[in-house]
């Protein structure tokens, strides 16, 4: 299914685990450097607006192209896990609806999807070609002197670009799931 | 050395956008046993075309570059020093030119210079042979995959784990259960029995560097790696943790002298974003042939 931003809490909330969806408008990178920087009480810096938003766990490959324009040449997600301590006070303090990362989040962060009303899109770890190519533009850049780079807050267009629910605003985890029946099984073959 | 520094910007080239085809053949046997409809087929579907566009792009299959790793086999008298320098003026033009991403970062200040030189980065690891020529690998190995490794020192009461073959299996095990799709899953595993902390974790890098479709010459060995693959993909973690049938690709294991105190197995991750690659060279620095 299609989805696109700001994103409001009733359709976020409507998303389940296992819904494959389509992601079209803006979204912000913002890995390690920008989440310990947000919840130590940094600001975001003028201009940005995560208000019914999406932030990507992504550090992206991106060049200057002859005529100087910013051109993002990979961009897969990064593990989500680091942003743990973090991300459910951020989702929280600046109405985050959406995170986009790999690998999956735990228990405080799906506790903040389900009381502010935000989900986690599981987008394919390692697809950074597939996925620059659902990037169309670099709108802007933000602390990229501060952070370097891959740390730094990229404000990208993004058209179809795909990903799975698979933390939902209900409480459902198919990380949580997934690893107790992989426990099961391997208790099965010690 | 410029001939050298072109023929390693192009093995940082090819090892950062082409898959190798040994793993690329996994990769489409994966993508066969998923079944049709499920999000690890999608997932398996996804990954296949990004295979194919980062070649025709001649781009990064993945943003994250990596630790940029160099195994270089060399004859006595062949000069280090030159090749060193050969190979981080090829690192910062590869990163200039977008094969590598700015991704090494100062650990006291946080700075990235974006070059991807400095303390360890790249790492060159140089062993002397007796043949004439010089033969360089290069794995470019990915944070999210390097951060589920895992070092286990046997015995472990927490999994049960004696200091024996039976006990290594369930380390090796519990460090596939911990992973999930962390990695970037279906994956690989390099492991070493025994050595000391760093060589345990050296070897098992080194593991990486076998083909997928070989087997291991020791017979106790060929059989941990049969069965912990084979059992891995029956606890249905599959591509990225969405659950499914693969969830590795290969298995490789080896193993060092340890000293009676210590009984470490050390397991590398690789994602399944494989970048491996070598070439023979000629004593000016050509490129003579590929190596996978």
């Amino acid at each position: 299914m299609n989805i696109s931003t700001p994103l409001n809490e009733a359709a976020v909330r409507k998303l389940k685990v296992g819904d494959a969806v389509e992601i079209t408008g803006v979204v912000f990178t913002g890995r390690d450097a920008v989440h310990k920087y947000l919840a130590k009480g940094g600001e975001l810096p003028a201009g940005v607006s995560l208000t019914g938003g999406i932030i990507y766990h992504c550090g992206p490959v991106v060049i200057k192209d002859d005529a100087g324009n910013w051109k993002v040449t990979a961009a897969g997600p990064t593990t989500s896990i680091r942003e743990e301590p973090y991300q459910g006070d951020i989702i929280k303090k600046f109405g985050v609806r959406a995170v986009i990362g790999k690998g999956g989040m735990a228990d405080r962060t799906l506790a903040a999807c389900r009381e502010a009303g935000a989900v986690y899109l599981h987008a394919i770890g390692g697809a950074a070609q597939v996925l620059a190519e659902h990037i169309t533009k670099v709108r802007n850049v933000y602390f990229l002197e501060k952070f370097g780079s891959p740390e730094a807050i990229w404000e990208l267009d993004v058209v179809n670009f795909p990903a799975v629910v698979t933390m939902d605003a209900n409480g459902n985890s198919l990380h949580t799931e997934v690893f107790e029946r992989s426990q099961a099984e391997l208790a099965k073959r010690l | 050395m410029n001939t050298w520094q072109d023929s390693i910007v192009e093995l940082i080239r090819r090892t950062s956008a082409e898959i190798p085809d040994d793993v690329q053949r996994a990769i489409l046997a994966a993508l066969e046993r998923e079944k049709k409809g499920t999000i690890a087929a999608s997932a398996m579907k996804i990954i296949e075309h990004n295979i194919a566009l980062a070649k025709q792009k001649s781009q990064p299959i993945c943003q994250d570059t990596g630790s940029v790793l160099f195994y270089v086999d060399c004859p006595a008298g062949f000069d280090q020093i030159a090749f060193t320098e050969a190979a981080r003026a090829a690192v910062k033009a590869a990163t200039q030119k977008g094969y590598l991403r700015q991704n090494s970062v100062d650990s006291l200040t946080g700075k990235n210079d974006g070059t991807n030189l400095g303390p360890g980065a790249p790492t060159l690891h140089f062993h002397q042979h007796k043949d004439a020529g010089v033969t360089v690998r290069l794995m470019l190995k990915g944070g999210g995959c390097e951060n589920v490794g895992a070092q286990y020192s046997l015995p472990d009461e927490g999994i049960k784990a004696d200091r024996d073959l039976a006990g290594c299996r369930k380390a090796i095990l519990d460090a596939v259960l911990q992973a999930q799709g962390k990695g970037c899953g279906p994956g690989v595993l390099g492991v070493c029995i025994g050595g000391d902390r760093a060589t345990g974790y050296e070897f098992s890098k080194t593991q990486l560097l076998r083909r997928l479709d070989d087997r291991n010459p020791v017979q106790e060995l060929d059989k941990l790696e049969q069965d912990i693959l084979n059992t891995a993909n029956e606890l249905g973690i599959g591509p990225m943790g969405f659950g499914g049938k693969t969830t590795l690709l290969g298995v490789k294991i080896t193993t060092a002298n340890r000293v009676p105190a210590s009984y470490f197995v050390s397991i590398s991750y690789m994602c399944w974003a494989y970048r491996r690659q070598g070439a023979r060279f000629d004593a000016t620095g050509k490129i003579l042939d590929w190596l996978y």
